[in-house]
C-alpha cells in the first residue's frame, strides 16, 4: 500500500503537573513547567506506527503547529516509529492565540500538499478540551470523519471505524482518504526505548511556515482572563 | 589496598637520630633565613631516606620511605583532593562546577529522560520486586528493550553510547525508584562488563559487547571469596597456564556476586603464578579474566536471602576445572589488581548519583507528610524539630548531586586522577542516603515504618551501600592514606631541592615561610576570592582557613609517625572525615557559585544550603584537627584499643552485671 499517514502531535502542559495560573490572569503559568505530547496524540501516533508495522500504510509523518520546542515533541513520534517529522513555526503572540481553526486549516493545506491518505489526530487536547481540529479538518477538506476512534480497521480503501458515543459503540464505514480521531481505548501507546531515540536522531524534521501554506493563523478569538475555580465542582 | 607495606631494617633504625618538634610561642618568626645544618643523607637497601633539616630554631626529620603503589601522582596533580592534603588549593577540576554535555548531548539526554522515567512510574513494581525477591519478568523485558543493559556500550555496538554526565543521570532516576533494580543493572554494566570497555582488546569488545548491550547476556563481578572481602589482594581462585600456552584451568570459589545466579559473563579474578623478571622466582599475581558459563565447570548456588535489594540476585559462584583461552585474560597477565581497583573506581560515580536520587524521592515523601500532616492544630513542617530534620536532608542531597555530577563532569572531561573524590562520593553518598531516609521515616512516624509506605523498603536496601564496592572503612583508609602518599612525595621534593639547598634558595624560603606563617595562624595567601561568587567570599574563606590548617596537620602527622602512619587508622579516620567534609565544602561553593552567575531562581536557595553546609562542616573540620593535635587523643586512642583488646579476649562485654548476676 502506498498510503500515507499525517499524524498531529501536540506539546501540552504534563498531565501530571499541578497547573497554576499566572498572576495578570491571561493564562497559566508554562515557563520551566513539564511539557510533554498530548496523551490522545500519542494513541494516535501508535496507532498510525501500527498501520505500518502492518504494512497498511507506507509512510507516517508527524506534524506539530508551534515554537521551537515542539521539535521534542515531534522527536517523541519519530521515537516511537514515524518516519518523519514536519514543524510548522508558530511562535510568540500566533502561539498564543493558536486554535482549532488556525491547526485544521495548516493540516488541510499540509494533507494537499504531503498527498496524505490518512490523518490521524487526537480526539481532544487535555490543555483546551476542544474536541474541534479533527472534525473542522475533514471539513476542510471536504474528507469524511471518523472521531473518537475507539477501534479501525482497513479495508481494500475503506475505513471501518468503531466510535465511542454517549450511547455506546457506533461502527462506520469511511471511504479513503478520512481523518480519524483517535479515544482512549483506541490503543495502548509503546514506551520509546532508548535505541529508538537514538534511531530518530536520523530521521529527518523539515521546516516549514504556515505563510507558505497559505494559511492565515490569526485568531479571531480574544481571551479576556483564565481564573482558578473558587471550588472545584461548584459552578 | 594500594600500598605496599615496606620493612623496616632494624639496622637503619639504630641510627635513627630523632629531636622532638619543640615549638613554643616565643620562636614562632615569620620570614626567617633557612639554615641548613646536618643535611645528611642516610640511604639504604630499604630505599629510606632520612632528612634532617633545620627549621628557623626547631630541628624536624622527616622521615618517608619510597611507598609504591599503583597510583603514584606525578609532581603536578590537578586533583583537588590530592592538592589539598598538601596544604594547597588547585582549582581546576572543582571551578566551574563542570558543563560537559554540549548542545545536542544535552538534547538527547532529555529525551531519554522521559521515556525512562515513565518506565519506572508505570511498569516497575518495587514492591513486588521485593516480596518475590526478583525482578518481575516484564519488568526485565521491558528494560532489556528500553537498552538500560547497554548504556555506555558504544552505539556501534549496539548501545546508548552515554557519557558519564549521562548515564549519572538516567541511574539518578532509577535509583528514585527501585535500588533493587539499580543494582541488578550497575552490577551488570558498572563493573560486570565494564572490565571489557576499560582493558578489553577489539576482539573482545566485538565479541561480547553486543549481547551484553541488549541484556542477551547478563554480566557479572567476581572478587570476593569467603576468606578475601576488604583483603581482595589475598584471593585464592587461580588459574593455571596450560602448558601449550593456549587456555588457563580456572578453579575456586567466588561468593555474594550480584547477578552471580543469571549472569552468562563473568569478570574473574584468579591468582596466576608469573615468573618475576628480576629475581627469576615463581610469584602468585591477580589477573582477569573473562569467562563464559558456556565454557563449562561453571555453577552457582541458590540466591540469598538478604537485608535488602531482594530483587537483585545474589549468589555463590563455583568454578570447577575452568577452561579458559587465553584470548580471555583481560588486560596484561598479572596485572588484574589493577583491573579490579579501576573497574571499581570507574563505577563509583554511579553510586553518587543514583543515591542522590533516592534522597530526592525520599525527601519528596517527607516533606508531603509534613506539609499534610496535622498535630497540636498545625501542620507539622511549622515545627522546628522537623524543619530542622527536612533542612539538613535537602543540604545531605545538595552535596550528594553536586559531588555526583562533579566527579562525572570531571572524568568525562578526561581527567585520570580522580580516585580519591570518587571514593570520598561514594562514602558521603552512602552515609548520607542512610541519614536522609532513616529521618524521612522518623518524620513519616508510624506510618514511615509500614511497608506500604514504601520507606522501609529503601532503608534495607540501602544498608548494603556503605558495605560493598570497597566498605566506607576502607576507602577512608583509602582516602587518608593516598593523601598522605601525596603530601610525602612533596616533602620528598622538597628534599631534592635540599640536596642543592643554595640552587633552591627560593623555593625553600618560601615553604619555610609558608608553615611559619600557617603555625602563626597567618593566612599563607590562599584564596578563594576571585573563583567563588563574591557572595561567597564569607564560605570560600572559611574553606581556606581549614584547607590550610588540614594541610599543617597533614604534615605535622606524618612527622610525627613516619611511615607508621599506615597503621594509625584512629588517626586515618579522622583525617578522612575532614577530607570528605573539605571536598564537600569546595563542591558546593563550586555549584552555588555557578548558580549564582547564572541568576537561576533557586540561587539564594542554594546560597543558603551552601553557606550552613560550610560554616557547620568549617566547625566539624576545625574539632577534628583540634583533636589530633591535642594530647587527649593520644590517650583516647589509647584506651578505645585497650577497651577493645579487653572486649575481644572475654568474646563479648566485660563488665559484669549490674547486678551481679
Amino acid at each position: 500500500m502506498s498510503a500515507r499517514v499525517l499524524v498531529g502531535v501536540k506539546r501540552v502542559i504534563d498531565y501530571a503537573v499541578k497547573i497554576r495560573v499566572k498572576p495578570d490572569r491571561t493564562g497559566v503559568v508554562t515557563d520551566g513547567v513539564k511539557h510533554s505530547m498530548n496523551p490522545f496524540c500519542e494513541i494516535a501516533v501508535e496507532e498510525a506506527v501500527k498501520l505500518k508495522e502492518k504494512k497498511l500504510v507506507k509512510e507516517v509523518v508527524a506534524v506539530s503547529c508551534g515554537p521551537q520546542q515542539v521539535q521534542e515533541t515531534i522527536r517523541t513520534a519519530l521515537a516511537m516509529g514515524a518516519d518523519r517529522g514536519i514543524h510548522v513555526e508558530v511562535s510568540g503572540k500566533d502561539y498564543e492565540t493558536l486554535g482549532p481553526l488556525q491547526v485544521s486549516k495548516i493540516f488541510a493545506a499540509l494533507a494537499k500538499k504531503e498527498q496524505a491518505d490518512l490523518i490521524i489526530l487526537g480526539k481532544q487536547a487535555i490543555d483546551d478540551d476542544c474536541n474541534q481540529t479533527g472534525q473542522m479538518t475533514a471539513a476542510l477538506l471536504d474528507w469524511p470523519q471518523g472521531t473518537f476512534a475507539s477501534e479501525v480497521t482497513l479495508e481494500a480503501d475503506k475505513l471501518k471505524v468503531v466510535r465511542e458515543i454517549d450511547g455506546g459503540l457506533e461502527t462506520i464505514k469511511i471511504n479513503l482518504p478520512a481523518v480519524v480521531t483517535a479515544d482512549l481505548r483506541l490503543n495502548t501507546p509503546r514506551y520509546a526505548t532508548l535505541p529508538n531515540i537514538m534511531k530518530a536522531k536520523k530521521k529527518k524534521i523539515t521546516n516549514v511556515k504556515p505563510a507558505d501554506l497559505g494559511v492565515d493563523v490569526s485568531s479571531r478569538l480574544e481571551v479576556l482572563k483564565v481564573e482558578k475555580l473558587k471550588e472545584a465542582g461548584r459552578i | 589496598m594500594l600500598l605496599r607495606k615496606v620493612t623496616q631494617s632494624p639496622a637503619i633504625c639504630s641510627t635513627v637520630f630523632r629531636l622532638q618538634p619543640a615549638i613554643t610561642g616565643a620562636q614562632r618568626q615569620t620570614g626567617a633565613v633557612v639554615a641548613v645544618q646536618n643535611g645528611r643523607f642516610y640511604a639504604s637497601q630499604a630505599a629510606e631516606v632520612r632528612l634532617v633539616i633545620a627549621y628557623q630554631y626547631n630541628v624536624f626529620i622527616i622521615t618517608f620511605s619510597n611507598i609504591e603503589a599503583h597510583n603514584f601522582s606525578p609532581q603536578e596533580s590537578k586533583s583537588f583532593a590530592v592538592n589539598m592534603f598538601k596544604g594547597q588549593i588547585s582549582t581546576s577540576q572543582v571551578f566551574p562546577f563542570p558543563s560537559v554535555l554540549n548542545e545536542e548531548q544535552s538534547q538527547f539526554l532529555k529525551e531519554l529522560v522521559g521515556p525512562c522515567s515513565k518506565f519506572f512510574e508505570e511498569v516497575n513494581d518495587p514492591m513486588k520486586n521485593d516480596a518475590l525477591e526478583k525482578v518481575e519478568e516484564l519488568t526485565m523485558e521491558g528494560l532489556k528493550e528500553m537498552g538500560a543493559f547497554g548504556l555506555q556500550v558504544p552505539a556501534d555496538l549496539g548501545g546508548v553510547g552515554l557519557t558519564n554526565t549521562q548515564y549519572a543521570r538516567l541511574v539518578e532516576i532509577v535509583g528514585m525508584h527501585d535500588l533493587g533494580v539499580g543494582i541488578t543493572l550497575g552490577a551488570h554494566q558498572s563493573i560486570g562488563f565494564k572490565g571489557i570497555l576499560l582493558f578489553g582488546n577489539p576482539q573482545q569488545k566485538e565479541k561480547y559487547l553486543p549481547k551484553l548491550a541488549t541484556g542477551e547476556h547478563i554480566a557479572a563481578f567476581c572478587l570476593t571469596e569467603p576468606a578475601s572481602g576488604s583483603d581482595a589482594a589475598s584471593i585464592k581462585t587461580n588459574a593455571v597456564r596450560s602448558p601449550c600456552g593456549q587456555y588457563y584451568t580456572l578453579n575456586g570459589s567466588k561468593i555474594w556476586i550480584s547477578n552471580g545466579g543469571i549472569a552468562e559473563i563473568f569478570t574473574v579474578f584468579a591468582k596466576t603464578p608469573m615468573k618475576d623478571e628480576k629475581t627469576g622466582e615463581m610469584k602468585d599475581k591477580i589477573t582477569a579474566f573473562i569467562v563464559e558459563r558456556s565454557f563449562g565447570g561453571v555453577t552457582h548456588g541458590p540466591p540469598e536471602k538478604k537485608m535488602g535489594i531482594k530483587a537483585s540476585n545474589t549468589a555463590e559462584v563455583y568454578f570447577e576445572n575452568v577452561r579458559v583461552p587465553a584470548e580471555c585474560v583481560l588486560g596484561e597477565v598479572g596485572g588484574g589488581f589493577k583491573v579490579a581497583m579501576n573497574i571499581l573506581n570507574n563505577g563509583r560515580f554511579g553510586m553518587a548519583a543514583a543515591l542522590s536520587g533516592t534522597m530526592k524521592g525520599v525527601i519528596s515523601k517527607a516533606v508531603d507528610h509534613a506539609a499534610n500532616r496535622t498535630q497540636f492544630g498545625n501542620k507539622i513542617h511549622n515545627y522546628g524539630a522537623i524543619q530542622e530534620k527536612m533542612a539538613r536532608m535537602a543540604m545531605l542531597q545538595y552535596v550528594t548531586e553536586s559531588m555526583a555530577y562533579m566527579v562525572s563532569g570531571n572524568m568525562d572531561s578526561g581527567a585520570t586522577e580522580f580516585q580519591i573524590e570518587a571514593a570520598i562520593s561514594k562514602i558521603f553518598a552512602s552515609e548520607a542516603a542512610w541519614l536522609v531516609t532513616d529521618e524521612c521515616i522518623q518524620i513519616m512516624g508510624g506510618m514511615g515504618f509500614m511497608k506500604d509506605a514504601g520507606v522501609e523498603r529503601v532503608l534495607r536496601d540501602l544498608r548494603i551501600f556503605r558495605i560493598f564496592e570497597g566498605t566506607n572503612d576502607i576507602l577512608r583508609l583509602f582516602v587518608a592514606l593516598n593523601g598522605f602518599q601525596n603530601a610525602g612525595n612533596q616533602l620528598k621534593s622538597l628534599q631534592k631541592a635540599l640536596k642543592n639547598p643554595f640552587g633552591n634558595a627560593g623555593m625553600l624560603a618560601s615553604e619555610i615561610t609558608k608553615r611559619a606563617k600557617r603555625k602563626a595562624g597567618l593566612g599563607t595567601g590562599l584564596t578563594l576570592q576571585g573563583t567563588v561568587h563574591p557572595e561567597l567570599n564569607h564560605s570560600g574563606e572559611l574553606t581556606v582557613k581549614a584547607i590550610e590548617q588540614f594541610g599543617a596537620v597533614i604534615e605535622e602527622l606524618l612527622l610525627k609517625h613516619g611511615k607508621r602512619i599506615i597503621d594509625e587508622q584512629f588517626v586515618l579516620k579522622r583525617v578522612a572525615d575532614c577530607a570528605i567534609d573539605l571536598y564537600a565544602m569546595v563542591v558546593v561553593l563550586s555549584r552555588a557559585s555557578r548558580s549564582l552567575s547564572q541568576a537561576h531562581p533557586s540561587a539564594q536557595h542554594e546560597k543558603m544550603l551552601c553557606e550552613t553546609w560550610v560554616t557547620e562542616a568549617h566547625e566539624r573540620v576545625m574539632q577534628d584537627i583540634k583533636f589530633l593535635r591535642s594530647g587527649t587523643s593520644k590517650q583516647i586512642f589509647k584506651n578505645l584499643r585497650a577497651i577493645s583488646a579487653a572486649v575481644v579476649e572475654n568474646g563479648g562485654v566485660v563488665s559484669p552485671h549490674p547486678l551481679g548476676f
